[in-house]
C-alpha cells in the first residue's frame, strides 16, 4: 500500500485579494520526509504557492482544497497550520523590534506544542543549532530581524526550522541573495532538518546552488501560474544547463 | 441606585475593576459640586492650617475665574456639580497593615500592594479615594533621614516651614483651571524628603485608588530630593468603571536639587470612565538628573505633560513615556521641558499605540530660553495605530532663543502591517498573541526601563487591551 501522503494540493486556484487568479489548478502530492524542488521562472507564481500553502489571509483559494497530514486545512489560519506541522522559511523575514530571537522561538514553541520548554534545555538545543549554522551567539539576544544582514536572516530562518520541528519545511528562495559560503551553511542546516529530523521540505528556488549537497526527490516546473512538468532530481540539471525556455514554450 | 446599578461590566479588567462595595455608613462623603462651603468643609476635615485655608480659598476664586482650555480632548461628559471632591473612610491612617480597615485591605491585597512593599520597596503609601490609608517606611531609609508621609502630617512636624515654601510654587494656582480646582480641594497624597547625600537604594512607592463613584481624586506629590540625593519614587493608580465620569486632577512637584538625582515612575490604569487632567512639573539645580518614566493606560480622556525645568547649568532630564489608547480614548500625552541653565541637556522619547478607534496624541513643548547656552535637545516620538479606524497625531512644539542649540526631532507614525502578523503567526502564534508580540516590542523601550515588576504589570495591560475588543 502506498504511504500516506503529508500534503496534498488538489486542483488549487489561488488568487490575490480576490483579483484575478495567479495559480491555476495546482495538484501536489509530498509523502513524509520527501524533499521536493519547486523551480521556474520569474513571477511564475512560485511564492504565491508558498503563502498560500501557509495560510496568508492576502492570497485567496478560489478552487480546489490543501490537505495536511489527514484534514483539510484549506480554511486554516496560518497557526493552525503552523502547529499542524507546517513551516515557511519567508523570502524576505520581517523584523520585529523589542523582541530577541531567542524569546521569539521560544515563545512560538510554546505556542505550538502548548507545552513551556525548560530555560537551560532550551538555551542548550539553542545553541547546538546555532553551531550547525555557524551563527555568532550574540545573535540570539538581538531583536528579531532587525539589522541582521540578508544573510543572517535567512540562517536565522532555518534556525527557527530546526528548533521547531515542523513535518513539512518550506523555504522560499532561501538561498537567493547569500554568498557561496552562506548557500553552503544554510544547506548544512536543511540537511539536518532532511536526515536527522526526517523532515519533508519543499525548496522553492531559482538557482539550483543550495540542491547540491541535498538529496532530492522529485522536481517540479512551474510556468504561468502552472505545474507543466514533474521530473526527478536530474531534471534540476537539466534546468540548469538549458534553462526553462523548453518549458515556457509548452506553457504556451 | 445600588453599587450594581452604577457598575459597567467590562470583562477581562477584572484584576483592576472589581469593586469593593463600599458599606456607606463606613465612608464620610462631601456633597457633590464645588462652592465655597465645600472648600471650607475639605479644609476642616484635614485641620489645615490657617494659611492653608486661605489658599484654597484664592485657589476656588481662580477656578471660578479661568477658563477650561479649548485646544485639547473634549472634556464636556465632566460636570463639576456630580462630581464630590472628598471621600473618605471614617478610620484614620494607619502605620501598621493590620490596622487597615478590612474592605480597603482586601482592594490593596488584590492590587498586590503589600506583597510589593515586603519585596521590593523601601516604603509605600497607600491612598483610598480622598485619603492616605496606610503610610509606612523601613526603619532603615528612615535611619538615614528620609522622611515620607502624607502632608497633612508632616505639616504639624517641623518640616511645615518646608512645606509651605514649596506647596504649590512649582504648579501655581495660575498656571490653569484644573490645577486652581487641585489648590482648592487637594487631599492626601505624599510628602518626601531625602536629605543631602543620602541614595535610597530601593523605590518609595504610592499608590492611588479612586474606588468611589462620582468622586474625584486630587491628591498632592511633593518631593524634595536634597543636594547630592538620589530617589527612585514609583506611583500606581487605578479604579473600578462606574457609568458616571470621575476626575483626577493631581499634582505632582518635584525639586530635584544640585547633583541630586530623580526618577518617577508612573504606571496609570484608571478606569475608562475617568477624566485624567493631571498635571506634574519638576525644577532641576545644577548637574541634577531628572528622569520620567511613564505609562499612561487607562481613563477617558487624559490630559499629561510632565514637565521639567532645566534651572541649574548642566542639568539633564530625560522622558521615557508610552500611550496606550483603545476604544472610547482621548489621550493628549507628551512633555514639556525648559532650558534655562547652560549647557542642560533633555531627552524625549515617546511612543503611542491607539487601537479600535482610540485617539492618542502626542504633544510636546521644548523651550531653549536666551540664558541656556550649549544645550541639547532631542526629541523622539513614535506611533503605532492597530487599525484603520483609530488615530495618531504628533504637535511638537519648538521655541528655541539660542544659536548654539543641538536640537532633534525624529516622529514616526505607522499602521501595523498584516505581513509581519502572518509572518509571527506562521510560527504557531495566534492572530491576537501575535499582535501583542508586536505592541509589547514596540513598547519594549518603555517596560525595561520600569522595574521588573512594573514591567510584567505593563506586558499584562498590553495583553489586556490588545485581548479586550
Amino acid at each position: 500500500m502506498a504511504e500516506q501522503s503529508l500534503l496534498q494540493v488538489k486542483d488549487l486556484s489561488v488568487a490575490i485579494d480576490n483579483e484575478l487568479p495567479i495559480l491555476h489548478k495546482i495538484n501536489l502530492d509530498i509523502k513524509p520526509g520527501e524533499t521536493h524542488v519547486l523551480m521556474g521562472p520569474n513571477g511564475a507564481g512560485k511564492s504565491t504557492l508558498g503563502y498560500t500553502l501557509m495560510g496568508n489571509p492576502h492570497y485567496c483559494v478560489t478552487e480546489g482544497n490543501i490537505l495536511f497530514d489527514g484534514q483539510d486545512i484549506t480554511d486554516f489560519s496560518a497557526d493552525k497550520r503552523a502547529k499542524a506541522g507546517m513551516f515557511l522559511s519567508f523570502q524576505n523575514p520581517y523584523e520585529v523590534p523589542g523582541i530577541s530571537l531567542s524569546s521569539f522561538i521560544r515563545n512560538a514553541s510554546h505556542a505550538q506544542t502548548g507545552q513551556p520548554i525548560k530555560l537551560l534545555a532550551y538555551k542548550k538545543a539553542l545553541k547546538s543549532a546555532m553551531e550547525v549554522l555557524s551563527m555568532n551567539e550574540e545573535y540570539a539576544d538581538r531583536d528579531l530581524n532587525v539589522g541582521f544582514s540578508g544573510g543572517e536572516k535567512k540562517k536565522a530562518e532555518i534556525l527557527q526550522l530546526l528548533m521547531l520541528n515542523p513535518k513539512l519545511a518550506i523555504l522560499d528562495e532561501t538561498d537567493s541573495g547569500l554568498d557561496v559560503d552562506a548557500v553552503r551553511t544554510v544547506s548544512k542546516g536543511i540537511m539536518e532538518y532532511q536526515k536527522k529530523k526526517d523532515g519533508a521540505l519543499l525548496i522553492i528556488t531559482h538557482s539550483t546552488k543550495i540542491l547540491e549537497s541535498l538529496h532530492v526527490d522529485y522536481t517540479h516546473v512551474l510556468v504561468k501560474g502552472k505545474l507543466i512538468h514533474t521530473g526527478d532530481a536530474s531534471l534540476v540539471e537539466e534546468i540548469n544547463k538549458n534553462g526553462f525556455e523548453r518549458f515556457v514554450s509548452d506553457a504556451e | 441606585m445600588s453599587e450594581d446599578k452604577k457598575a459597567v461590566v467590562d470583562i477581562n479588567r477584572s484584576a483592576y475593576d472589581f469593586k469593593d462595595i463600599e458599606n456607606e455608613k463606613d465612608f464620610y462623603r462631601l456633597k457633590e459640586g464645588l462652592t465655597e462651603e465645600t472648600v471650607l468643609k475639605v479644609s476642616e476635615e484635614k485641620n489645615d492650617p490657617e494659611w492653608m485655608r486661605e489658599f484654597r480659598l484664592k485657589c476656588l476664586k481662580l477656578y471660578n475665574e479661568m477658563e477650561m482650555p479649548d485646544w485639547g480632548p473634549s472634556v464636556e461628559g465632566l460636570d463639576m456639580d456630580k462630581i464630590s471632591s472628598y471621600v473618605r473612610h471614617k478610620e484614620d491612617m494607619k502605620g501598621s497593615w493590620e490596622d487597615v480597615p478590612e474592605d480597603i485591605k482586601n482592594t490593596f491585597e488584590r492590587l498586590g500592594i503589600p506583597q510589593a512593599e515586603r519585596e521590593s520597596l523601601a516604603g509605600v503609601g497607600a491612598q483610598y479615594d480622598s485619603e492616605l490609608v496606610y503610610h509606612n517606611i523601613k526603619d532603615e531609609v528612615a535611619a538615614q533621614g528620609v522622611i515620607y508621609t502624607d502632608i497633612e502630617s508632616a505639616l504639624r512636624t517641623e518640616y511645615a516651614d518646608m512645606i509651605k515654601s514649596h506647596f504649590m510654587k512649582l504648579l501655581t494656582p495660575t498656571d490653569h483651571k484644573m490645577i486652581a480646582l487641585h489648590g482648592a480641594v487637594w487631599s492626601g497624597g505624599s510628602f518626601v524628603y531625602v536629605p543631602k547625600g543620602v541614595k535610597v537604594d530601593i523605590p518609595l512607592q504610592s499608590y492611588f485608588r479612586l474606588n468611589a463613584a462620582g468622586a474625584g481624586q486630587f491628591e498632592h506629590t511633593l518631593i524634595i530630593v536634597d543636594e547630592g540625593a538620589d530617589l527612585h519614587f514609583i506611583e500606581g493608580c487605578s479604579a473600578p468603571k462606574y457609568n458616571v465620569a470621575n476626575l483626577h486632577s493631581g499634582a505632582v512637584e518635584l525639586f530635584v536639587g544640585k547633583n541630586a538625582r530623580l526618577r518617577y515612575s508612573t504606571i496609570e490604569n484608571w478606569s475608562k470612565n475617568m477624566y485624567n487632567l493631571n498635571s506634574k512639573r519638576a525644577i532641576v539645580e545644577e548637574n541634577g538628573v531628572m528622569e520620567w518614566v511613564s505609562g499612561s493606560f487607562g481613563s477617558h480622556t487624559s490630559y499629561l505633560y510632565p514637565m521639567t525645568i532645566l534651572k541649574g547649568d548642566h542639568s539633564k532630564m530625560e522622558f521615557t513615556g508610552i500611550t496606550f489608547a483603545g476604544k472610547g480614548q482621548n489621550l493628549d500625552t507628551g512633555a514639556k521641558v525648559v532650558h534655562q541653565g547652560v549647557g542642560t541637556t533633555s531627552v524625549i522619547n515617546s511612543k503611542s499605540i491607539s487601537k479600535d478607534g482610540g485617539i492618542g496624541t502626542y504633544r510636546s513643548s521644548v523651550v531653549i530660553q536666551s540664558t541656556a547656552k550649549k544645550a541639547k535637545a532631542s526629541v523622539s516620538c513614535d506611533s503605532l495605530m492597530l487599525d484603520s479606524i483609530s488615530r495618531a497625531d504628533t504637535i511638537p512644539g519648538m521655541d528655541i532663543r539660542t544659536d548654539d542649540a543641538d536640537v532633534g526631532h525624529e516622529a514616526k507614525i505607522g499602521r501595523i502591517s498584516d505581513e509581519a502578523v502572518f509572518y509571527l503567526m506562521s510560527r504557531g502564534l495566534s492572530e491576537e498573541d501575535a499582535k501583542a508580540m508586536i505592541v509589547s516590542g514596540f513598547a519594549n523601550p518603555v517596560s525595561k526601563e520600569l522595574p521588573l515588576e512594573y514591567a510584567v504589570e505593563m506586558n499584562n495591560l498590553i495583553k489586556l487591551e490588545m485581548s479586550g475588543h
